[in-house]
């Protein structure tokens, strides 16, 4: 630790420190644009200068370390001139289009040109003008609004490990882009909208939208992929006008994945706003009270064990909870949640979770990643991967197709589980001290899942990574409602029939609560279909009886991510037209057909929730800890088939019905799509 | 600089003649550091496409093909060759005419040399190209021989203690095919005074 | 008293003699280097100290000092000395010279530099538009090499010391030491954040130091002659020969070696035939290259040329590129030419820079003209003060000085300059 004085305040801080870390230490606020806490350090933009004692000019904070009894001074007449100089130059040639520039309100430049700018200008001369870039269809770019602080340059290299972006020409030529016009690839590019200071990079769809004074701002939970970043839905009226990264260091740090930030507009459309009921084989538009009607009618003529619940990728817990209750209640234990045909074994949450967890991975020493694209199933989780790969000494290997492109360098060890038995690799894991193993959920949705998933339990037992205070097995998962439903036991009880025997004649009625990952052509004819969801998606077409449900923005609800960890959604929104919060929905009903489920406003189902899991009731937490039993799940190791792996997000930006009903995401799978990677080839 | 606006070659590749520089340039570093012989191998390009096309520039996959070589993501390749600025990054004629109009040669009259490069090659002026294809003229910052100013650097070569008559002699002589010995215009053997070497005359040969 | 010319270290400069090897040994280079590797590293680096050495690149570094931090032991990294050959500071001219015409008093000084730093290798960055003077220097490099002077075992000291040219591709920044690395590296070159300096990580994160061409090409003749012979030229602190290169408005310009603080007005009159038209017709001189500002001539009457004598002229002797305007010249217009030489140069990194070169550049181009307010000067100089001191490197303060040096010495000419215009504009608009 190095003692060091700021204005007169003694702070400690880490030998290595800068001197701007020393500053915030003793709580004096140094201004600033190119710095950003999560790239590496430029430099350049000089608006961070502070005195230093003996040092013959002001030295840019963020650079410069700090020594043991340095003496800072932040507000001198040799810094109040440096950073007025250097904001004076920022807008000699800056457009001061603020009252028509999308990042008004909220923009630095704008802020410190409040505490550090002149109410006049002394530049005479033209003012530069720059072209702007087309790096496609999220990102709306202003060049002459560029500061040139090179923040998203080293983004997109560093965190994204997208390498496209960059500063060509020189001077007071020098422009940031791509120099060759490209839509740039990264999953994680609307972060440059976060990070970039000023109005250069603004986000497309939220162009001349709103002011950010007329939002109402909401903190929720992405769930469009199972890490469970933290967000804020700002909204203005009936409307999500867009979704923006809340910091949670240990989930998403402070970015987000494309998908999540700018589905939103798939909310507006193709939404289930009414009830419906199916009569003479037509869809038709009904009340509640009908709706329920025809359920009741058709629910109480089966035995329980002739109905069956299925709940999917984005159900709520709340929500499949008292979907679970209700079909207890007829009797039936008929339950599945994994509606994309998963072979998961619940009989131990590690077996299902992400036990390393997402910042444990920053701990690991070594990685092997099986049927799984982390880059294009959970971008965050990559990022926090590429960040560890980046610290050096984190050797990856990888089985699955080859030529994915994970932002990181991997050893390729084969794309077929043939590839576990006997590789190199696993010395290399053995060999560490804190091994891990990614296995994607889309590896388990084989009919070897269940080989697949033992296999890879095995090969965690023997590389080491199965220790008292260390557990290197993990399971990703894609969506945020999938492991609550886990950890609430939506899984067929005693006697209770999986989704292939209610698919095959196993039942005689079907409620799916958002289950939207199977083909409904499987649906046998004459199985009753209610269909509880918010998007008319092709489930939906399939059912008889429509319940329309919340979104995740239009919901009091709780999500738990593929770690483990529960998170609380908040309504940003209401729901449109007749649509309702999903558990209030099932309770309705349930109070309908006499069979009234023990809970009637959110603190009753929360805590009910927390009785059935502990994830419940330490919300926001993660129980992390190490492997107490290295016994594996039930599947045969053995049983392996050698199909390769096949990686099931082929298309990243639609790959849920909300995105699905998105026009901007139509946008970018129509440029990022897999038929167009083709046709350049 | 964004998308170029002329017309690109649909590919590039590098011949024999270039190959062979090249595996001298990569030796010259480090195992894994060959990112240091970026600026060569932009060099080896833009020497290549004089040769080959009597235009030496830099295309757009001249810089990806040497992105690929160094492993380097093209973007890095990008920064590097628009940031120098001797790589070429659309066509040029077939002489490159770069005049010093930095202060040293001001004050020997480099407005005189461009006059005579406007004149005698027929060029409109500073970045353009004259109708015949044949020169390009560039106004370029100090060239570091300002004791022989005013100077004009064709391609590689400095051409020295220049004025309008003797640029434009240059000039013609290009035209004819000819390429005249680099150097003095008024017959200096290099830095020495004119009109005499004011040190080591003891040195002095011939 | 002139410098004699067997006190002068470059016999060739003017390239009389043919620049190979064997030439360049029977002007005495590469006479017993083996014997001066033999004195080690730590007496090597004493007698460079003992010699006052100042970097000759344009900031006049104590040459040893700086060998001196280079580490003495390895921490596993190897080590490299980088000579600095961007020459691009406008009025220098002298590194070209050596390299071209005396290019053994540089390979020779860079296996001295390099075994006294300890460095594996050297790479010799050369500015782009110095083609033919690579082409000499890589094939001066072949003959040392062949002549076992370089590579393994070089010069029979037992040690190992590989020397490359690397040039460069038109960039005068890159002349600064840490973008010159990053260039090298493949990189723009943008200055690094200092620290850490060179010297703990420099060249491919190793230790480095880098060093002019002139600077290490004396180097042999200093430790075959002795610290006390170079250090008997010059005042003390500003020892030494040292290469002028004298230019603009003189009667026969040219470079030459002559000792350290010569006053201006013999080494222009001695060595370059005067001052066109007459010392009186002296208007002002550029002492040290462009960044370093101008001096009227009643300061050229009696001024030396060293660091510290013009120095206290609040100007510098720079890389004593000495750039004479007579009175015919158009001072401002001189002056507007090097603020568009460093806009033109300008990294673009640090916003000071990027923004304030281009704006002093325009603002200079009016004063030329005139078309300006006379409280504009004002506002050029407090930019110039804005931009000075702010920036990662000193390019920008070098860009400024100039500018600075203009209205300190010429500010009534700029007032001039601006009643004219508006008196030819208010005619024009009376007409």
């Amino acid at each position: 630790m190095a003692k060091v004085t700021v204005d007169g305040i003694e702070v400690e801080v880490p030998n290595g420190a800068s001197v701007l870390q020393a500053c915030e230490a003793a709580g004096k606020e140094v201004p600033r644009f190119c710095y950003h806490e999560r790239l590496s350090v430029a430099g350049n933009c000089r608006m961070c200068l502070v005195e230093v004692e003996k040092a013959p000019k002001p030295v840019a904070s963020c650079a410069y370390p700090v020594a043991e009894g340095m003496k800072v001074f932040t507000d001198t007449p040799v810094v109040r001139n440096a950073r007025r100089g250097v904001m004076e130059f920022l807008l000699i040639n800056h457009p001061l289009d603020c009252p028509i520039c999308d990042q008004g309100g909220e923009c630095d430049l704008q802020d410190q040109a409040y505490a550090y700018g002149s109410d006049m200008s002394r530049f005479l001369e033209a003012k530069r003008a720059v072209k702007d870039k087309d790096i496609g269809p999220l990102i709306k770019t202003v060049m002459t609004r560029c500061i040139q602080c090179t923040r998203c340059v080293r983004f997109a290299a560093e965190v994204a490990g997208t390498p496209e972006l960059g500063g060509t020409n020189r001077g007071e030529n020098m422009e940031i882009g791509t120099y060759v016009e490209k839509a740039l690839t990264s999953e994680l590019s609307g972060n440059l909208i976060d990070i970039c200071p000023v109005g250069a990079l603004t986000s497309r769809p939220y162009a001349y939208v709103s002011r950010p004074w007329e939002l109402k701002k909401t903190d929720s939970i992405d769930v469009l992929d199972a890490v469970g970043a933290n967000i804020r839905v700002d909204a203005r009226g009936p409307e999500v006008l867009r979704i923006i990264p809340r910091i949670n260091e240990a989930v998403n740090e402070e970015w987000m994945a494309d998908r999540g930030r700018f589905s939103f507009d798939g909310l507006k459309r193709r939404r289930l706003d009414r009830p419906w009921v199916r009569k003479d084989g037509k869809l038709h538009a009904a009340t509640w009270p009908e709706a329920f009607a025809a359920i009741a009618t058709k629910l109480s003529s089966l035995p329980g064990d002739r109905i069956g619940a299925v709940a999917g990728a984005l159900a709520d817990a709340e929500s499949t909870l008292a979907l679970k209750d209700l079909m207890a209640a007829y009797g039936s234990a008929n339950l599945d949640c994994c509606d994309d045909f998963a072979a998961i074994d619940t009989s131990r949450p590690d077996f299902y979770r992400f036990n390393t967890t997402i910042a444990g991975i920053e701990e690991a020493d070594a990685l092997l990643i099986v049927g799984c694209d982390p880059r294009k199933e959970a971008p965050v989780l990559n990022a926090r991967i590429r960040k560890r790969w980046t610290a050096g000494k984190f050797p990856v290997g990888f089985v699955g197709p080859r030529g994915v492109d994970l932002t990181y360098p991997v050893q390729h060890l084969g794309d077929s589980p043939a590839a576990l038995a006997g590789s190199a690799f696993l010395e290399t894991l053995k060999a560490a001290q804190k091994p891990m193993l990614i296995l994607g959920r889309g590896a388990l949705q084989r009919p070897d899942g269940a080989a697949v998933l033992a296999a890879a339990w095995k090969i965690a037992a023997e590389t080491g990574m199965l220790k008292p205070d260390w557990h290197g097995f993990n399971l990703l998962h894609h969506f945020g409602g999938q492991v609550g439903a886990l950890e609430l036991g939506f899984v067929p009880g005693t006697n209770g029939k999986g989704l292939n025997a209610m698919l095959t004649g196993g039942v005689d009625a079907l409620w799916l609560l958002n289950a939207d990952g199977f083909d409904p052509a499987r649906i046998p004819a004459g199985t009753f279909v209610v269909y509880q969801g918010h998007h008319g998606d092709e489930m939906a077409a399939r059912a008889d009886v429509i319940l329309p449900g919340a979104a995740y923005t239009e919901k009091d609800a709780t999500w738990v991510n593929t770690e483990g960890r529960a998170q609380r959604g908040r309504l940003a929104i209401f729901p449109p037209g007749e649509a309702r919060e999903d558990w209030r929905i099932i309770r309705a009903y349930s109070e309908g057909v006499g069979k009234a489920l023990p809970y009637d406003d959110a603190n009753a189902i929360r805590a009910r929730l927390a009785q059935a899991s502990p994830v419940f009731a330490r919300v926001g937490e993660v129980a992390r800890g190490g492997c107490a039993n290295p016994t594996g799940p039930a599947g045969d190791a053995a049983a392996l088939n050698n199909v390769p792996f096949a990686l099931p997000i082929a298309v990243y930006h639609q790959a849920d019905v909300i995105s699905r009903a998105s026009e901007v995401m139509a946008q970018c799978a129509a440029i990022y799509g897999p038929q167009q990677a083709l046709a350049a080839e | 600089m964004s998308a170029p606006a002329h017309e690109e070659p649909a590919s590039f590749a590098f011949d024999a003649e270039s190959e062979a520089k090249i595996a001298t340039i990569i030796r010259r570093y480090p195992e894994g550091k060959q990112a240091s012989a970026v600026i060569p191998l932009l060099y080896v390009a833009q020497k290549q496409m004089g040769r080959l096309t009597g235009s030496a520039w830099v295309p757009r996959v001249a810089m990806d093909v040497i992105a690929e070589r160094l492993s380097m993501p093209p973007i890095r390749v990008y920064e590097v060759a628009t940031f120098y600025f001797m790589f070429n990054m659309k066509p040029i004629g077939r002489f490159h005419l770069q005049v010093c109009g930095t202060t040293p040669c001001m004050l020997r009259g480099s407005d005189e040399v461009m006059r005579a490069c406007k004149d005698a090659g027929g060029v409109a002026g500073p970045g353009e190209t004259s109708e015949d294809g044949l020169f390009t003229m560039t106004e370029v910052e100090c060239l570091g021989a300002c004791v022989n100013a005013p100077i004009l650097q064709v391609d590689d070569d400095y051409y020295e203690d220049l004025d309008y008559e003797s640029t434009v002699k240059l000039i013609e002589a290009l035209k004819r095919g000819e390429r005249p010995a680099p150097g003095s215009a008024i017959g200096r053997r290099s830095s020495e005074a004119a009109g005499g070497a004011t040190a080591l005359k003891g040195a002095e040969q011939d | 008293m002139a410098l004699s010319d067997k006190d002068r270290i470059f016999q060739n400069l003017y390239g009389f003699q043919p620049w190979n090897l064997s030439a360049a040994r029977k002007r005495g280079c590469w006479d017993g280097t083996g014997a001066i590797l033999a004195k080690g590293r730590d007496a090597i680096i004493e007698e460079m100290k003992n010699s006052g050495l100042r970097g000759r690149g344009g900031a006049g570094f104590p040459t040893g000092m700086k060998w001196s931090f280079m580490p003495k032991q390895s921490d596993g990294r190897p080590s490299y000395l980088v000579v600095n050959a961007d020459e691009s500071e406008p009025g220098t001219c002298k590194d070209r010279d050596i390299i071209r015409h005396d290019p053994q008093t540089l390979i020779e000084g860079c296996l001295i530099a390099g075994f006294a730093m300890g460095a594996i290798a050297g790479y010799i960055y050369i500015r782009g538009e110095y083609y033919n003077e690579s082409v000499v220097l890589e094939a001066a490099i072949q003959e040392a090499y062949d002549a076992g002077l370089l590579g393994k075992n070089a010069c029979g000291s037992g040690y190992d010391f590989d020397l490359y040219v690397h040039r460069g591709a038109g960039a005068y920044i890159c002349g600064e030491e840490t973008a010159l690395i990053e260039s090298l590296e493949g990189k723009k070159g943008m200055p690094r954040l200092k620290p850490p300096f060179p010297a703990a990580v420099g060249l491919y994160g190793c230790p480095t130091t880098v060093n002019n061409v002139e600077t290490i090409a004396v180097v042999p003749e200093i430790m075959r002659r002795g610290a006390e012979w170079f250090s008997s030229f010059g005042r003390p602190k500003n020892s030494g020969t040292k290469i002028f290169c004298i230019q603009g408005h003189v009667n026969n310009p040219c470079n030459v070696e002559a000792e350290m603080s010569i006053p201006m007005r013999e080494l222009i009159e001695r060595y370059a035939g005067g001052v066109r038209g007459g010392w009186d017709n002296l208007l002002c001189v550029i002492p040290g290259g462009s960044s370093t500002p101008l001096l009227p001539k009643h300061i050229c009457d009696d001024v030396l040329m060293d660091f510290d004598a013009l120095r206290e002229h609040r100007s510098g002797l720079g890389t004593a590129g000495v750039i004479v305007m007579d009175k015919s010249t158009d001072v401002i217009k001189a002056i507007a030419r090097l603020s568009a030489f460093y806009k033109h140069e300008s990294c673009g990194q640090c916003t000071p820079c990027r923004e304030g070169m281009g704006w002093v550049k325009r603002m200079m181009d009016r004063m030329v003209t005139g078309n300006a307010e006379i409280e504009e000067i004002d506002v050029l100089e407090n930019v110039t003060r804005r931009i000075e001191g702010h920036t990662i490197c000193a390019l920008a303060d070098g860009g400024v000085w100039p500018v600075q040096g203009l209205i300190r010495h010429y500010r009534p000419l700029m007032e001039e300059r601006i009643q004219a215009y508006k008196a030819r504009h208010q005619r024009l608009a009376a007409e």
